[in-house]
């Protein structure tokens, strides 16, 4: 084996890449040949570091040093100061600038202080499309000792005794998931995982596969001896395709390696894995949707019971989890569950990766134990708000959940308190509001999520929330009634009671949960004819203020629409009847003389 | 012995079998549960939600259609939850339907209207974007309203896995949902076979038969015109159910009387012509097993199969009788025959169909069935639009005395009769076959063998010496499944017999339309073949040779079965169909 002084370690996620890191890798090869470097210095392509927000990152090792928005033109200090010198390119340090050494500058960075990987452990770690440095970590190790040691009645107790909930929505006890189908009696059952992510800025799954998709691969087959499946299937979108690639090169190399196959470990235990493509519907992450789409018919959901472990792909026993769910599996069986039941909160074990995104300073990736509070999510990881502006509320759980407000702030994370607060652990999207958003807004965002994205089998769903979404659009033109409100009010009720599946019970969360902590709001933008966050067109209108008028006609020359006219010495005026309210006119007008009315 | 299982529905203890469905539960206990996509067999896939009901545990509602009993299950239908979720969810799809219930088809026979009365629906709270498609009106037995579609997929299960033509199916997703051909193609582009089995199972007016009663109304009025009516044998069984009478009434003498009423020069009985095809079509089995030709011999009656074979199974049209249907020989003989007999200008015969069928209204605009140079057949008017036309004209159907069909070409054979059931073409030439072969009249006239709704009957008969094997098959899926096994070599038959609706004419896509509600839990077919077994029985002649009428044709007219100028007139031929693209 080729010992290397230096490791130089380029995120090749899906946001530094299409941020140049590839350029920027080629970059640092061409310069470490340049300088003769390249038998004394490895760089690597790794997965996510989850500080999306500064990406390109980079990072140094040994000494650990993180390098983040990072530039081409870059790579050049970076190999002559750091590689050749020995010293810091302190400007491109993520962390402390002032800190002594690298990993002191790291350890004053919030965003990795707290966290807990366990999921994403390998992510940013090792080359992901390497098996070998998936192995060097421990990776198939859990498999070893689970076809070796463990009968698949042990695998399941053990996954129960770690209380691992799924992660990928209502968070059902895998282990339990998994004794039910082993428990179904049958000559063919399957495993599925479901890495069709698409809650809008979710991406903790693509971010995993990308980074570390042998562990996926190998809890599945854990699971695949737990409840006596020869075959797996994961269901990728095909809007992931770093994810597929990796995805595929590592299935080939866990072949050739026996990792995959028939008698794996000699144990006699057949096990393969085939991807399934999802052309990128929201509802195929429905679990009886997913299963019809890779039975290649028309992706939609069918009534439950039977459940998929009873009845579930091609009508067989299947279990199906996340690919988060999934990460965390090895880890488990190879600290045992005793560790990981450690982590988190009484219901809620373990660590949780939410995409972190909205109006927050640290957009990025972040994993945590269970029971982390809001308020640590947002400040002390995600370094706060913007510009100094105020928290509002937090969405989380997609178009399924709910937004938590500013007073729960304080609530630990987890799977009950979530639901009790009329939102969700979903995934892990966690999308961050302050002061300037207008709820009732947000609310008509997921809708038209929902409108577009329902499958359209069953009418609460299908026009249910058309017609929600249509109230809604009503209140945000300035045309709702306060009998709106109980409207929407009574179609939600019922479309969480009678819809098929999932999706359609919980399409109007969004709606509920805005309704429940800003219902204030809503009456403001029906009653008072206001949005009290100005953001809803309607209800505003842009006015040119006389005395600071200076007549350039700069604003007219602007408007698309021809609503502004005006003559020299003479202040502008806006026709409100005309003005689409673009807002072209406000940011061009050099005087700031053009102001938004609510 | 059935395992049962206790539950409990409305505070309710009974006992039912454990593969019970909540909805089969409740019906057990006198309990109604409200359905509209439900279609017992055929659609089961909870989309619609009007069947919601509490089930004890469960997190949201249930659809009782698709929901397992099981030991100790607690349900209930009757909570303001559930009429709140049944009523919301009405309204709602009402609120995207083409409510112009008063000039629909499908008034007073719409379970969607039926619905809404029953659910006490008041008004609808949800009104907003309706959508809004293009009528499709293109192929020429069915038309497509999909401003009334509401998406139960009825339609689409029929097609796709009874019939396995699956030539619509659920387009696009959430509020643009709609049930599409591929590509947007009309269903006059597609491989349809116009079966119109889409038609008797949609609950609403999203689907329905081509129009022709004006065409006939407009032909009846013409003076020039001597206008003839033959009917099919399936719609005497079944056209009182338009007119309130319970399944399986036979109607024969009234159906006579009302088409003289309704202005028809004459009435006739395509039942002669079956009788006719029985003497060509066992000729031809016959001369195929006497000098080695083609075996199978398929039956050719119905023309949904006809076009399925020429777009699916090309290989075996050979294999098909070159015999036209019943009543397109009619038609021939009628403009023939019967024209140079009675003195009557072609031209100036205007021949009308009485079917249960609309793949008939295609099969007559087909260019090679018109022997004497004029369209064999006019016009084809479905069961439903006879019943629409004697509505129309004021007619009390019910009071009606029973009229004979006319001479000189009735009454028919019951050989003729039984055509409209699975079966029945091959148990009357069995019964013509027999005698024809053993140079005898034998006492055997009843084949129970290929009677009956079972998909696919096989029946080894031996007559004169030779042993027969005969395979009747109903429903196109069945006779996918018959044609595959001929295709590999696995099926070895002399005769076969396939008909595109299941249950045979009797269930034909024109026939009138029982709701789910009934559909579900009554033999519709069975009680509508009984009917037509019945009237075979009190038939003083029971075998297609012994048809006078067929006997002083041949006698006056062709000659022999099988020769030249019977080629001429009641033979055809078929040809290859693409698929997609199609034309048709």
């Amino acid at each position: 084996m080729e010992i290397y002084r230096s490791h130089v370690l380029v995120c090749g996620g899906t946001g530094c890449t299409s941020a140049n890191s590839l350029k920027i890798m080629e970059e640092f090869e061409r310069l470490l040949a340049e300088n003769g470097l390249e038998k004394e210095v490895k760089v690597v392509k790794t997965g996510c570091f989850g500080l999306c927000a500064r990406g390109p990152v980079v990072v140094v090792y040994p000494e650990g040093a993180m390098y983040t928005m990072v530039k081409v033109e870059d790579v050049k200090e970076i190999v002559e100061e750091h590689l050749l010198k020995g010293r810091l390119v302190r400007r491109l340090l993520a962390g402390s600038e002032e800190a002594e050494d690298a990993a002191k500058a790291l350890e004053g960075l919030d965003f990795f202080r707290k966290q807990l990987r366990i999921a994403l452990r390998n992510c940013g770690v090792i080359n992901p499309e390497n098996i070998d440095e998936y192995i060097a970590r421990d990776g198939y190790k859990a498999l070893g000792k689970v076809l070796t040691e463990m009968t698949p009645q042990e695998v399941i107790d053990t996954l129960k005794k770690s209380g691992l909930r799924g992660r990928g929505g209502a968070g059902f006890l895998t282990g339990l998931k998994w004794e039910f189908a082993a428990k179904s009696q049958d000559d063919q059952k399957y495993v599925c995982c479901n890495a069709d992510e698409g809650d809008p800025g979710a991406f903790m799954d693509r971010s995993i596969l990308e980074g570390d998709p042998h562990s996926v691969l190998e809890a599945m087959a854990i699971a695949g001896y737990a409840i006596g499946a020869n075959q797996g299937y994961i269901y990728v979108r095909a809007e992931y395709p770093i994810a597929v690639k990796r995805l595929n090169m590592a299935i080939q190399q866990a072949r050739e390696y026996g990792l995959l196959g028939k008698n794996i470990f000699g144990t006699g235990f057949d096990f393969d894995i085939e991807l399934r493509l999802g052309a990128g519907a929201f509802v195929c992450g429905e679990e009886t949707a997913l299963m019809t789409s890779i039975e290649g018919r028309r992706g939609e959901p069918r009534p439950r019971p039977p459940f998929p472990a009873v009845k579930g792909l091609w009508q067989k026993p299947t279990i199906l989890n996340n690919v988060e769910t999934y990460a965390n599996i090895p880890m488990i069986f190879l600290k045992g569950p005793e560790w990981f039941a450690g982590i988190g909160t009484e219901k809620s074990k373990g660590t949780k990766v939410f995409a972190v995104g909205g109006k927050i300073n640290n957009t990025g990736l972040v994993e945590i134990p269970m029971g982390t509070t809001l308020r640590e999510v947002i400040y002390d990881i995600g370094g706060g708000i913007p510009n100094g502006k105020k928290f509002k509320a937090a969405q989380t759980g997609g178009p399924s959940g709910g937004c938590i407000p500013a007073s729960h702030i304080d609530t630990p994370i987890d799977y009950e308190s979530l639901v009790q607060l009329g939102s969700m652990m979903g995934s892990g999207g966690l999308i961050v509001m302050d002061e300037d958003t207008c709820m009732v807004d947000i609310a008509k965002f997921f809708l038209e999520f929902t409108v577009d994205e329902s499958c359209g089998k069953c009418p609460p769903c299908r026009i249910g929330t058309k017609r929600m979404l249509e109230i809604l659009e009503k209140i945000t033109s300035g045309k709702g009634e306060e009998a709106d409100i109980e409207k929407l009010e009574i179609l939600a009720k019922n479309i969480k009671a009678s819809a098929l599946c999932g999706l359609g019970q919980t399409a109007p969360n969004p709606v509920l949960s805005t309704l429940r902590y800003f219902r204030d709001e809503y009456i403001a933008h029906v009653k008072d004819k206001k949005c009290p966050a100005g953001v809803c067109k309607a209800f505003m209108k842009y006015v040119v203020m006389a005395e600071k008028c200076k007549s350039c006609g700069i604003c007219a020359r602007n408007c698309p629409v021809g609503a502004i006219s005006g003559q020299k010495g003479q202040p502008y005026v806006i026709d409100s009847d005309k003005c689409i309210k673009c807002g072209v006119c406000f940011e061009k007008c050099p005087f700031k003389a053009i102001v938004k009315e609510a | 012995m059935m395992e049962m299982v206790n539950i409990t529905i409305d505070s309710k203890k009974i006992q039912v079998p454990k593969d019970y469905t909540v909805l089969e539960a409740a019906r057990h206990a006198n309990i109604k549960i409200p359905t509209l996509c439900f279609l017992k067999g055929i659609n089961e896939i909870g989309a619609c939600r009007m069947c919601v009901v509490e089930v004890e545990g469960a997190r949201s509602l249930q659809a009782a259609c698709v929901y397992p009993v099981s030991e100790g299950l607690v349900v209930r239908t009757n909570t303001p939850a559930v009429r709140e979720a049944r009523k919301v969810t009405l309204e709602l799809i009402l609120s995207n339907h083409d409510r112009s219930c008063l000039t629909c088809v499908r008034n007073r026979n719409c379970e969607l209207q039926k619905l809404a009365e029953e659910l006490n629906i008041e008004g609808i709270r949800f009104e907003g974007e309706m959508k809004k498609q293009p009528l499709d009106d293109f192929s020429p037995s069915i038309v497509r309203d999909p401003n009334k579609c509401i998406l139960c997929r009825r339609c689409v299960s029929m097609c796709k896995n009874v019939q396995t033509v699956a030539v619509i199916d659920t387009m696009d997703r959430g509020f643009d949902t709609s049930v599409k051909c591929a590509f947007d193609f009309s269903l006059g582009e597609v491989p349809c076979t116009n079966c119109g089995q889409c038609i008797n199972v949609c609950p609403v007016g999203a689907l329905r038969e081509k129009d022709s009663t004006h065409v006939v109304w407009k032909a009846l009025a013409d003076k020039e015109l001597h206008v003839v009516a033959q009917t099919a044998p399936a719609v005497r069984v079944a056209l009182g159910e338009e007119f309130g009478m319970p399944i399986g009434t036979r109607v024969t003498g009234k159906m006579a009387a009302a088409l003289k009423r309704l202005g028809f020069s004459k009435v006739f009985d395509t039942d002669t012509a079956a009788d006719l095809t029985i003497l060509e079509e066992g000729t031809e089995l016959i001369e195929r097993l006497n000098n080695g030709g083609k075996l199978p011999l398929i039956t050719s009656c119905s023309p949904g199969w006809i076009k399925f074979c020429e777009h699916n199974y090309p290989d075996l049209l050979d294999n098909l009788s070159s015999c036209k249907s019943p009543h397109e020989m009619f038609g021939a003989v009628l403009k023939s025959y019967y024209a140079e007999k009675m003195g009557i200008d072609p031209s100036k015969i205007f021949v009308v169909s009485i079917m249960p069928c609309t793949a008939k209204k295609f099969e007559a605009r087909r260019p090679e069935l018109a022997s004497t140079g004029y369209p064999d057949v006019d016009a084809v008017l479905t069961t439903r639009e006879l019943a629409a036309m004697i509505k129309e004209a004021g007619i009390e159907f019910d009071k009606l005395p029973d009229e004979q069909f006319d001479d000189p070409m009735g009454p028919a054979s019951g050989a003729g009769v039984i055509f409209g059931a699975t079966g029945g073409v091959m148990e009357a030439a069995l019964r013509t076959v027999a005698e024809i072969l053993s140079g005898k009249s034998l006492d055997r006239v009843e084949y129970e063998e290929v009677r009956g709704l079972e998909g696919i009957k096989e029946a080894t008969v031996e007559i004169g010496g030779m042993k027969i094997k005969a395979a009747v098959a109903h429903g196109l899926g069945n006779a996918r499944k018959i044609l595959d096994r001929v295709r590999s070599g696995e099926g070895q038959y002399h005769f076969i017999e396939i008909m595109a609706c299941p249950g045979g004419c009797i269930n034909g896509g024109g026939q009138p339309i029982q709701p789910s509600e009934v559909r579900s839990w009554t033999n519709v077919p069975a009680a509508r073949a009984r009917a037509i077994y019945e009237e075979d029985k009190d038939l003083p002649i029971r075998k297609s040779h012994e048809n006078p009428a067929v006997k002083m044709l041949y006698s006056e007219y062709f000659g022999q079965p099988g020769s030249h100028k019977a080629h001429e007139l009641l033979h055809t031929h078929y040809a290859r169909r693409e698929n997609y693209p199609v034309k048709n």
